[in-house]
């Protein structure tokens, strides 16, 4: 019959037997790699501190955890926490059996543990593989988010410009005017028809009308700031939305050179194309306490009374043309 | 099918051949696809397809390409985890080739829904094992040859391995261990760094 110490030795890596003076007289093979000297000889109250139950000082006070579980480590590797059970061996001693628990992986790490130091029947090795397993399985699954993330972000990206023109699109002009209505920024809002575009589609075709879009679109860019954003919001219709820009002189140099550099005739292929522009501006120290939307709105009753004063100039809104297109009914507008 | 699956051929051939054999490939196999996803669930109907446009961009049988596959499985550094997670099968090449039926087993623990054939081990004579393949995707053993030879050379055994066909529905491997300590065991410890697992 084997002995009772060789079969614990067999059949536990990790346990501890303790005779009745609280001296450790034999211990498992698995401590050899996580204490610098051999635990046989030391008190097990000096080897060993119980965390749960607390307050165990004495001989006496283990034996009392019998049939319990407890949660002790050992004094020298205090980050790894080991769980087991007491085991009154009825001759005076006690025997402790422990485990790693949750800190197997841990335990592994720190000691370069191999799978023979576990019993063949105990389940820490099934245990670190399906951590393992798990790691790479979630980095899979984190790089499969990563590029749908991106994706989505080029769709998004892309369902904010204007394919043709490459400048953003009624929607990016939507959420950047719901952003403007958050900030305390002053503003301008520039509305933009082209004059003379639909005759220019009609008589020369579609493909010459892109081209023109696609000059009008790179003479936006060179003229305005990088803070500034550039809307194409309809066929022939633009809008320029300038934060922080109040000042009247510049918007009408701003203006003064879109309409200008647009107007110069240029040649599509060997068709002459003469087309102009009309801008009708508002800013947010137009009217106090306005609404970004209410500022758009009066841009686009200043670029309908431009359009009406004569087409190729540009029209600041001012109070007398009232604040919604149909007061705009007035023969005579005012020009600046 | 798993995106595992289709992932791996992706892997092998884009890696080895290049992106526009894979694409070929592809085109060949009249696939709608142009990259599969490991963690997405296909259609099983599309792996003999893509495996047929492989083998006739590569000019080289299925079987070829699919034991390709199980030895790139392990010796790629792509893939380092799963060589790991074979090790975890056993400390020598003999325990792990006893281990294999424990294989389908531990990949669902991996992956659960990545379905492995059956397989069964049997050492019919000392160092002769016989190993059998049933109830799943058809010539997985294919893979399981390229797999095992390339795991023999990770513990520097020498070992002869061999398809036999499909005797009662079952694929049917032989291997012989010859030497279980030809060359150096590239090793294996439990520990592990994070940058190990995650590749």
């Amino acid at each position: 019959m084997i002995s009772q110490q060789d079969l614990l030795k067999q059949l536990r890596p990790l346990h501890v037997l303790v005779r009745s003076t609280g001296h450790i007289t034999s211990s498992g093979r698995g401590f050899a790699k996580m204490s610098a000297d051999d635990l046989v000889g030391h008190r097990v109250l000096e080897a060993f501190e119980v965390l749960q139950p607390s307050g165990v000082a004495n001989m006496s006070g283990l034996r009392a955890l019998c049939g319990q579980t407890v949660r002790l480590r050992l004094r020298n590797s205090p980050d790894i926490t080991l769980r087991g059970t007491v085991i009154d061996d009825e001759a005076e001693g006690l025997i402790l059996d422990l485990s790693f628990g949750i800190a197997i992986v841990d335990a592994v790490q720190k000691f370069d543990l191999t799978a023979q130091d576990f019993a063949p029947s105990d389940l820490a090795v099934e245990l670190l593989f399906l951590q393992e397993a798990k790691s790479s399985a979630m980095a899979a699954s984190f790089s499969l988010n990563a590029r749908l993330d991106g994706a989505l972000l080029a769709a998004e990206s892309e369902a904010m410009t204007d394919g043709l023109t490459g400048l953003h699109n009624r929607r990016a002009f939507d959420n950047a005017m719901a952003r403007l209505g958050q900030s305390q920024t002053g503003y301008a809002i520039l509305h933009m028809d082209l004059d003379l575009f639909k005759h220019v589609n009609d008589t020369l075709g579609h493909a010459v009308g892109d081209v023109v879009l696609k000059r009008v679109a790179s003479i936006m860019r060179r003229n305005t700031r990088k803070d500034d954003l550039l809307v194409r919001s309809g066929g022939d219709e633009f809008i320029i939305l300038c934060p922080g820009l109040l000042d009247t002189t510049r918007l009408t140099g701003l203006s003064n050179n879109l309409i200008t550099q647009i107007s110069e005739p240029f040649q599509v292929e060997d068709d002459d194309v003469a087309i102009s522009a009309s801008i009708g501006i508002g800013t947010s120290s137009l009217i106090a306490n306005a609404s970004p939307d209410e500022i758009s709105e009066i841009a686009d009753i200043a670029l309908y009374a431009a359009k009406r004063s004569g087409r190729g100039r540009h029209v600041f809104w001012t109070a007398s043309l009232g604040t919604s297109l149909s007061d705009l009914d007035m023969p005579h507008v005012a020009v600046r | 099918m798993h995106g595992l699956i289709f992932r791996t051929i992706e892997a092998f051939v884009s890696d080895n051949f290049g992106p526009d054999v894979w694409e070929k490939a592809l085109l060949d196999a009249d696939v709608q696809i142009t990259s599969f996803e490991a963690m997405l669930d296909y259609d099983a109907a599309l792996l003999p397809s893509v495996l047929k446009g492989c083998a006739s961009v590569l000019d080289r049988s299925h079987t070829t390409i699919l034991e390709d596959i199980g030895t790139y499985l392990v010796t790629d550094q792509s893939h380092a985890s799963i060589r790991r997670l074979m090790r975890f099968g056993g400390q020598s090449f003999v325990e792990l080739l006893l281990s294999l039926d424990e294989l389908p087993g531990r990949t669902r623990l991996a992956v659960s829904g990545l379905d492995l054939p059956d397989i069964k081990v049997r050492e019919h004579q000392p160092h002769s094992f016989t190993v059998q393949c049933s109830n799943g995707p058809a010539e997985f053993g294919h893979v399981l040859v390229g797999l095992l030879r390339a795991m023999a050379d990770d513990y520097g055994a020498l070992a002869v391995l061999e398809h036999l066909g499909s005797r009662d529905g079952s694929e049917v491997i032989e291997v012989m261990v010859v030497d279980t300590s030809f060359a150096e065991d590239r090793g294996f410890s439990l520990a592990t760094d994070e940058a190990q697992v995650v590749a």
